[in-house]
């Protein structure tokens, strides 16, 4: 094989001529994934991959209801066929689970009410697939109907039932804040206008099917359950919870995770209903739910109305804002109250916005239950902003470019709502993307797509922005946010043990990269453990771009603190003071004369105290950028450094069929600096194209509240031949907390794209589109009614 | 109703009693235990499944078992020579076509499918050859890209 052109050989190239010696270096190359090569042979191991001898298979049964009081659940005739294990149903278990502690309202199988189509309701275990889909096909449930409301309008109407105790007119939360004076803003402004916003609830679809394989061991009460999760310390405890264990019985293991995108970022149904079977059974048991019931377990974007009233001034600066967003929540509470939160707060920390006032409601309604899908509550709020910003840039004659550049902050900065802004990079975002999509040479120049007939170009324009990780934990225990553990041996591989979830995003790669970083070492020397609550330390999860930032920073702090104590025994071998030794990685000596300590006579002397070296690194957030007191929720925002992005797009617009085609898209993400340029390029490329599929095509649809789009067919995600391409560029502000000055890079991307495309087709069309997806049938409509109205109009005149 | 299948997988002979209606997808992870083909739908919608068929790229899931039989039938599993990493794999692996690599076997066996047959393919041959197959995680960008690099390893003498 020919060598690979990994940095790593590069490196060794230009390094060789030079005759000296350098520690090894990786932050900021193009460094491919370190469990790459197990992802394209095949051998990665995800959860449905896992096969223990004699392991039962799992099925739900699920309620054909939207809304109903269960009578009874009759397993009678189910528990006759051979070979089924066990059945359990809401008897069997009488707690809830729920992501936020304030906000436990879901029973892992449903007792006295299902609240969606789809909702759990019993759980076979028998020896094989086909005996448990026969066995569930035999359980009866017998209920009386109750009144289901699918909308949330419908869910908030006077007389509409309560879904739940203690949520009156179905409103799972309503925050009203207003800091400053919105009125007088709005008085003092030369053009104020006031846009409606609908955009369709969308789903996450991640390629893996939600799976959970939970082995009881009878003997010993202990559990062992491998899930398909972005948090195996809330699955954790969770399974605590609900089992009613204590958290020393159960072990949690994250496999290969094939996506996530936010539907895993909290406990769901399916791991707890595997592990209850398992226990009833007392065995193992594996459920793989298929796709459809993917979709119904759902956590994904809630349908969103928005209602956004902006005033402006001559130049572009924004004097006031009014906001009102109302999302349909779904059937349980789930992530519901941080999201309508989300919504409000993050109008802030990208412009600098005084005279802010925010309405938000969050209402439980009769269908699958809504999450944190990535841009948590942040994107539609992003997609009304933007669009109004650029419609009243177009009214006042002004760039749209020109009315963002009005109103940039200058960090450090903290907003009206307490929010803590240190580096703040989307000024040179807008500059990369004006001057690489050729935004002012260009746009409006051409008209004509392609040069065929009735096709026509457009250019839109949108910036987003996104938190690194929540500053305030979900669950506040007063542990640091992150801890990573070093192992250093007599084999001298430095063996990085650490919670965070690989669920795709390379955060396993960033440990390593990090921590090779410091110690000066080639990667190849590092192994990173994760995902197994017996070996490695917890960590709160893959969520809220956390990881890079929190987890990257405590293992850069473990390894400066292996480092630390290598240096020490470097020191005392070379009879010198530990400031006078020179690390160079796999050289340690006292001086450039000095013939030193290579790295394996360094551990060699440093295990002469201790044995095995273990280290900890650790990080905790600073109580400056966890949010402020002025309205309840203020925390929620709150992060130590917000990443920004700019995009332009370019679209050609068929005027006879109404269909869009994405021709390129040009976005710049300030991502603090690039640890790795191959995977902040991926994961910003992932997101515009995610923020694409919203925009173009995707939509949860229900009809009485039964999911319409069940699978990859109707529920239309972009193929290879829909996508554009997307070119990156990398703007890098050096955040003064972020590891080696990073921020986050896998999301704030995704927002800007829903509004810089449809600023796009109204650059094309002049036609602007509030309601998303923007569908060719939309677009189609849109034309053909304006085309009715010229016609009339010349009719009339003539 | 069961049957032997005989069939050449992976390059070695094979035969196995098989029910009629068992599906190649399967047939492959659960008889012969080869999980690096994966399920991502409930039947023909996402390509995950993707396996060579006597070279051709088909859907696992919506193939019997028993249809196979006396044909070649290649995995993921097959890539490999003497556990090197083949010309696809390592364009995967080097340009960041997998991430989450959920999707990236059935990508890479109906890339290695369009490389048996076009060598040298544009990149609007090489979108036409991925069409049916989703990614939920790239974007697409990375792995046309990947495509690309693998074509140029598999003229320098790196097999598909």
């Amino acid at each position: 094989m020919p060598p690979t052109c990994t940095p790593r050989a590069c490196r060794r190239e230009r390094n060789a001529g030079m005759n000296e010696i350098v520690p090894a270096h990786n932050i900021g190359e193009y460094v491919p994934m370190i469990d790459g090569p197990e992802k394209v042979s095949g051998r990665a191991k995800y959860t449905a991959d896992l096969v223990v001898p004699g392991m039962l298979a799992g099925r739900i049964f699920r309620s054909p209801y939207s809304h109903a009081e269960i009578i009874s659940v009759d397993v009678s005739e189910a528990l006759k066929v051979p070979g089924v294990k066990a059945i359990i149903t809401g008897a069997d278990c009488d707690k809830t689970f729920g992501v936020l502690p304030i906000a436990r309202t879901e029973h892992p199988l449903a007792r006295d009410r299902v609240r969606y189509r789809g909702e759990p309701v019993a759980a076979v275990a028998a020896i094989d697939d086909a005996t448990a889909k026969e066995a569930a096909r035999r359980i009866k449930l017998t209920v009386r109907e109750l009144p289901s409301y699918h909308t949330a309008r419908e869910a908030m109407a006077p007389d509409a039932i309560d879904l739940h105790e203690r949520r009156p007119r179905n409103l799972e939360r309503e925050v009203l804040y207003e800091l400053g004076d919105v009125q007088a803003a709005f008085a003092a402004a030369d053009l104020v206008r006031e846009g409606t916003y609908n955009c369709a609830e969308v789903c996450q679809n991640q390629m893996e099917m939600h799976a959970a394989l939970a082995d009881y061991d009878a003997v010993r009460d202990r559990i062992t359950v491998h899930a398909s999760t972005q948090v195996p310390y809330y699955v954790h405890l969770m399974l605590s919870q609900i089992l009613g264990m204590d958290m020393s019985r159960i072990r949690v293991v994250k496999p290969h995770v094939g996506g996530g995108f936010g539907c895993r970022t909290e406990t769901l149904n399916v791991e707890l209903i595997a592990a209850l079977l398992a226990r009833k059974a007392g065995g193992c048991v594996r459920i793989v739910v298929n796709r459809e019931e993917t979709f119904i377990t759902h956590r994904g974007r809630p349908e969103t109305d928005i209602r956004l009233k902006i005033g402006m001034q001559k130049d572009g600066g924004i004097t006031g804002v009014e906001c009102e967003c109302i999302q349909r929540g779904g059937a349980h509470s789930g992530y519901g109250v941080v999201t309508i939160l989300y919504a409000g707060s993050m109008l802030y920390a990208i412009y600098d916005l005084r005279n802010v006032k925010y309405i938000g409601k969050r209402v439980l309604t009769n269908t699958p239950p809504c999450g944190a899908f990535r841009g948590h509550g942040t994107v539609d709020v992003r997609f009304a902003f933007e669009s109004l910003l650029d419609q009243m840039a177009n009214e006042m004659g002004l760039d749209p470019m020109t009315v963002r550049r009005a109103n940039f902050l200058k960090a450090p900065t903290f907003t009206d709502n307490d929010l803590m802004v240190n580096s703040y990079g989307l000024p040179e975002c807008v500059d990369w993307v004006e001057k690489e999509s050729g935004w002012q040479e260009r746009r409006g120049k051409v008209r004509n797509g392609n040069g065929e007939a009735g096709v026509k170009k457009g250019w839109g324009f949108a910036c987003s922005h996104y938190i690194s990780g929540a500053s305030k934990p979900v669950n506040w225990t007063g542990e640091p946010h992150a801890t990573v553990k070093i192992k250093l041996d007599f084999d001298g591989s430095i063996v990085v043990l650490s919670g965070a979830a690989d669920i795709g995003q390379g955060s396993t790669t960033i440990l390593a990269q990090s921590v090779a970083e410091v110690l000066g070492l080639d990667l190849s020397r590092v192994r990173v453990i994760t995902g197994d609550s017996d070996v490695v330390p917890k960590d709160n999860g893959s969520y809220s771009s956390r990881v890079t930032f929190m987890v990257g920073n405590a293992a850069i702090d473990a390894a400066r603190n292996l480092k630390a104590v290598l240096v020490t025994a470097a020191a005392r071998k070379l009879e010198a003071k530990p400031e006078e030794i020179e690390c160079l990685g796999e050289l340690y000596r006292a001086g450039a004369q000095d013939k030193g300590l290579t790295f394996s006579e360094v551990v060699t002397e440093a295990l002469k105290d201790t044995g095995t070296i273990t280290v900890t690194g650790n990080y905790s957030t600073i109580p400056e950028s966890q949010g402020g007191k002025k309205y309840r929720g203020a925390a929620i925002g709150g992060t130590m450094g917000y990443s920004y992005s700019a995009q332009v797009v370019e679209v050609s617009v068929d005027d006879e069929t109404g269909v869009v085609t994405v021709d390129k898209v040009w976005v710049a993400h300030d991502c603090g600096r690039a640890l790795n340029r191959l995977t902040v390029e991926g994961q910003v490329q992932g997101s515009v194209w995610m923020g694409m599929g919203q925009a173009i095509s995707e939509e949860v649809a229900y009809h009485d509240g039964l999911l319409l789009t069940g699978n990859m067919l109707d529920y239309r995600v972009p193929t290879i031949q829909d996508s554009p391409p997307i070119e990156v560029g990398i703007v890098e502000s050096i955040d003064p907390h972020g590891p080696f000055g990073a921020k986050e890079a896998g999301e704030g991307s995704l927002a800007a794209f829903l509004p810089a495309l449809t600023n796009a087709i109204a650059d094309a069309t002049g036609l602007r589109f509030n309601d998303l997806p923007v569908t060719p049938d939309r677009i189609f409509a849109a034309l053909e009614k304006r085309a009715r109205a010229a016609e009339r109009k010349r009719n009339g005149g003539s | 109703m069961a049957r032997i299948l005989q069939l050449t997988l992976n390059g070695r002979a094979r035969s196995d009693a098989v029910p009629d209606n068992l599906l190649l997808l399967d047939y492959l992870r659960e008889i012969v235990g080869l999980t690096g083909t994966k399920t991502g739908c409930d039947g023909g919608e996402c390509g995950a499944c993707t396996v060579l068929i006597d070279d051709q790229p088909r859907l696992s899931c919506l193939t019997l078992a028993a249809a196979s039989d006396g044909q070649r039938v290649d995995t993921i599993e097959s890539l490999a020579t003497d556990g090197r990493l083949s010309a696809v794999q390592r364009g995967f692996h080097e340009k960041l076509g997998a991430q989450c690599g959920y999707c990236t076997p059935g990508f890479i066996m109906a890339s290695a499918g369009l490389l048996r047959r076009n060598p040298r393919p544009s990149k609007e041959e090489i979108r036409d050859a991925l069409g049916s197959n989703i990614c939920r995680c790239t974007g697409y960008v990375k792995i046309v890209e990947a495509v690309m690099h693998a074509a140029d390893l598999h003229a320098a003498g790196v097999s598909p």
